[in-house]
């Protein structure tokens, strides 16, 4: 019943991704990469309906405490230990126009720089009040936001003395499979970003300043918690109207 | 000056890390009491239409060692061809079947495994079919940006023998690389990063 054309099925295939605005493959300063990079040039495919479409996740699935970090590993009457942050933001395609019901997940050290995970040998301490996992869903206006503690930079093995900047990873899930996206979020400010071989995998200083979230101060919770702001961009639809017409079906 | 066509660039892609399963499957590393179940573990139940088939494989990086940190996701039409989605307008997908599935390969063997059924064919755009297929997306440390490709099946030769993307396969001996072996009701898929068996990756 609606003449919104944002209320039409979207059924077009996704803009070409520009491919030189990612990381290459192959990054030798990110010594991982060179074992694990496809040599051999992408077979290109204009989306079919195997990549226009993909899975829908309901707000149902998301539970009371799944984008509050802070509190849903914790015991009960008890936090984790670190400082309080609100990360927010929103979810657009390449056209502006907002993703709704868009499944984020995230996860980070704790404010140690610390992982929850049984191969981490950092010797930096376990919160027994943090888990490192979350997730949300964007709302009509492609709006999402979680609570959190700022997690701590950490030591990795590549260089003798490489260091991760703070960060959060985050998972991202679209309307179409194509739009299947795995990012990191930085903090305005940190001059660790700059020295990171991770980060540096992306050729473009405009791009990586894309993954850097500012400090927030309007939205900040006196009181309480910082605010950052990290908006997220997808792949965006080409317009079905002069598609050409499928046959067959 | 001309206008601007005003279009956002997309997010960069980067690595997802060693630890990617806190995020994704936290259950399965032993991060309890967050989620009652990791995402992307059950695609079918009883009442799921189709036949029910195993696609299992592992990811082999360029110096033939097992990557035991990945996750793979697949995303597939249901049996009638149809997938579950918003997007799909040509009919309606079996309510009972998610299209979509998440598997770490971790472990000891470096497996993924996934209890599915196989997928009926769906067209290609210009109205010829596509022979059955799964998508598989797989990310992990060292991967800057998520790898896809497709997994076809050994038993359906004349379907792949027309397929319009495996056509469009120069080489015409990495064709392989996308067929997934049939064993019983389980098909098998290796993944090669690089090297001589690299698997014909897609940019979609
Ligand atoms: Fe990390």
């Amino acid at each position: 019943m609606s003449f919104q054309s944002n209320q039409r099925p979207e059924t077009g295939a996704f803009f070409a991704r520009d491919r030189g605005w990612h990381a290459p493959a192959l990054t030798p300063e990110y010594k991982t990469s060179i074992l694990r990079s496809p040599q051999r040039p992408l077979l290109s495919l204009d989306g079919t309906i195997s990549e226009i479409t993909g899975p829908v996740f309901g707000h149902s699935m998301i539970g009371e405490l799944d984008n509050d970090l802070i509190q849903n590993y914790a015991r009960p009457g008890e936090s984790a230990i670190g400082e309080r942050i609100i990360v927010h933001g929103r979810v657009l395609d390449e056209s502006a126009r907002p993703v709704r019901g868009a499944l984020l997940e995230f996860w980070q050290a704790n404010a140690g720089g610390r992982y929850r995970h049984k191969k981490e040998t950092y010797l930096a301490a376990i919160d027994p009040n943090f888990g490192g996992c979350g997730r949300t869903i964007t709302d009509d206006d492609g709006h999402y936001a979680f609570r959190t503690v700022k997690p701590g930079p950490y030591p990795w093995p590549n260089g003798v003395n490489d260091w991760r900047p703070a960060h959060i990873h985050f998972s991202v899930f679209g309307h179409g499979f194509a739009q299947r996206l795995i990012t990191q979020m930085y903090f305005e400010g940190d001059p660790m970003i700059w020295k990171c071989p991770i980060v540096q995998t992306i050729p473009d200083r405009a791009a990586i300043e894309q993954l850097i979230a500012p400090l927030d101060w309007g939205q900040t919770i006196p009181m309480d918690a910082r605010a950052f702001k990290f908006d997220i961009v997808l792949r965006g639809r080409r317009s079905t109207l002069f598609e050409n017409r499928l046959e067959g079906n | 000056m001309v206008q601007e066509p005003h279009r956002l660039k997309e997010t960069p892609s980067q690595t997802a890390g060693p630890y990617v399963h806190i995020g994704l499957t936290p259950n399965f590393c032993d991060i309890h009491g967050v989620y009652d179940t990791d995402l992307g573990t059950a695609m079918v139940n009883d009442k799921t239409l189709g036949e029910r088939i195993t696609l299992r494989g592992r990811i082999f990086d360029g110096a033939d060692t097992v990557l035991r940190d990945s996750m793979v996701e697949i995303w597939q039409a249901d049996s009638a061809g149809f997938h579950n989605s918003p997007s799909e307008l040509r009919g309606t997908a079996d309510a009972n079947f998610t299209g979509w599935g998440r598997c770490p390969t971790s472990g000891e063997d470096g497996f993924f495994h996934f209890d599915t059924i196989k997928p009926g064919k769906v067209p290609y755009k210009d109205g010829r079919w596509m022979a059955p297929h799964i998508t598989l997306w797989i990310v992990a440390r060292g991967i800057n940006i998520g790898l896809h490709t497709r997994a076809y099946f050994s038993d359906e030769a004349e379907a792949n023998a027309v397929d319009p993307l495996l056509l469009r396969i120069e080489h015409r001996a990495r064709v392989e690389t996308m067929i997934a072996q049939r064993d019983g009701n389980t098909y098998s898929i290796d993944i090669h990063l690089q090297g001589p068996k690299e698997t014909v990756f897609l940019d979609i």
